[in-house]
């Protein structure tokens, strides 16, 4: 029983918003179509693709993306009809360029430094601590001294 | 090196500081999508008169030969908040003396006429846009949305949103200012 929920969990996706009346004919440009609206982010239910939002806006949008496929725009023409729009914003995969480098850089920044920390960190464990290795001339003798001195007491 | 990490815990500090006095801001709206039309010119639309008020109609090409700034605010008979927004614009235009045109989002003709009846008509032009499709070259993502166009045809200016409060009101007034003092 517990197995066939935990399949069935896994098994769930998210519900597609797209209606029957929207689903084009073609099944090659609906499924353009399909890819194009998981890409392109709903303005009014920021972190939903308008593939699978409810809300009105995002169905105009999807029904424009099909007519737009359909009256023979490339999927890269699609996506600048709504970028004119909505700007760079609609889309869930933001382009590369000046605003962006950070964006786009940062988690190699980030992965680099930590790398850095992490080699740091493994080199002074392994070193052990420094100036352990030699005495100097004044501390030989104390060294010698109280080992020495140890021993005596012992033998006694 | 250990002198170096003796810093490093306040520079952590640092870090999470300045993130947390961005993003505790108040006056940042983390919902607030940026416009990709200002400084763009008025999109090409042509809409038709709301049938049974006997008005003008809106398209590009009013407002080419605009002799100052226009406010544009998108609205409809079933948005409760432009109800409340309406007032505010309708005492504006009043005492300000400016040019409002309205597009009509997304409403049946009939229902528009009714609450236009009932409210008062503000508008020198409104725009029918029952298919929402002039709404999406505009770019907007619900209604109420109000923008300022300058004499020039460029859009200046966006709110989204009522402009029913008085920061709202201010912020308003300063970018119909602002393109009026570009054209004088």
């Amino acid at each position: 029983m517990i197995r066939l929920l935990i399949i069935l969990v896994f098994m769930a996706t998210s519900a597609a918003a797209v209606e029957p009346d929207e689903i084009l004919s073609d099944p090659a440009l609906e499924s353009r179509a399909r890819d194009i609206s998981a890409n392109l982010r709903c303005v009014v239910c920021q972190n939903e693709p308008i593939d699978t939002s409810n809300s009105g806006v995002a169905r105009d949008l999807r029904l424009l993306v099909r007519e737009r496929l359909v009256a023979g725009d490339t999927d890269d023409q699609v996506y600048d009809y709504m970028v004119a729009r909505y700007g760079d914003y609609v889309l869930f995969n933001p382009p590369w360029k000046s605003t962006t480098y950070v964006l786009w850089l940062a988690p190699f920044v980030i992965a680099l430094l930590g790398g850095f920390c992490v080699i740091m960190v493994f080199r002074r464990s392994n070193a052990g601590p420094e100036g352990a290795a030699t005495l100097t001339a004044d501390e030989e003798d104390i060294f010698a001294d109280v080992t020495k001195r140890n021993t005596d007491g012992t033998a006694q | 090196m250990n002198r170096f990490l003796i810093f490093l815990p306040l520079c952590v500090a640092i870090v999470i500081g300045l993130a947390g006095w961005w993003g505790l801001n108040p006056d940042r709206d983390p919902n607030s999508v940026p416009s990709a039309l200002i400084g763009q010119p008025v999109p090409i639309f042509d809409l038709p008169a709301i049938e049974g008020i006997g008005g003008l109609g809106l398209s590009t090409q009013d407002f080419a030969d605009a002799s100052g700034p226009t406010l544009v605010n998108v609205f409809a008979s079933w948005c409760v908040p432009c109800r409340a927004e309406h007032a505010v614009l309708t005492r504006m235009v009043r005492e300000d003396n400016l040019a409002l045109v309205g597009i009509n989002y997304k409403d049946k003709p009939a229902a528009a006429a009714a609450w236009l009846t009932e409210l008062g008509n503000p508008y020198v032009r409104i725009g029918s846009d029952q298919t929402g499709r002039a709404g999406i070259e505009w770019g907007i993502s619900g209604v109420p949305e109000t923008f300022v166009v300058d004499a020039d045809g460029i859009i200046v200016f966006r709110y989204v949103g009522p402009i029913t409060s008085d920061a709202a009101l201010a912020t308003l007034r300063n970018a119909l200012a602002q393109a009026e003092g570009d054209n004088s």
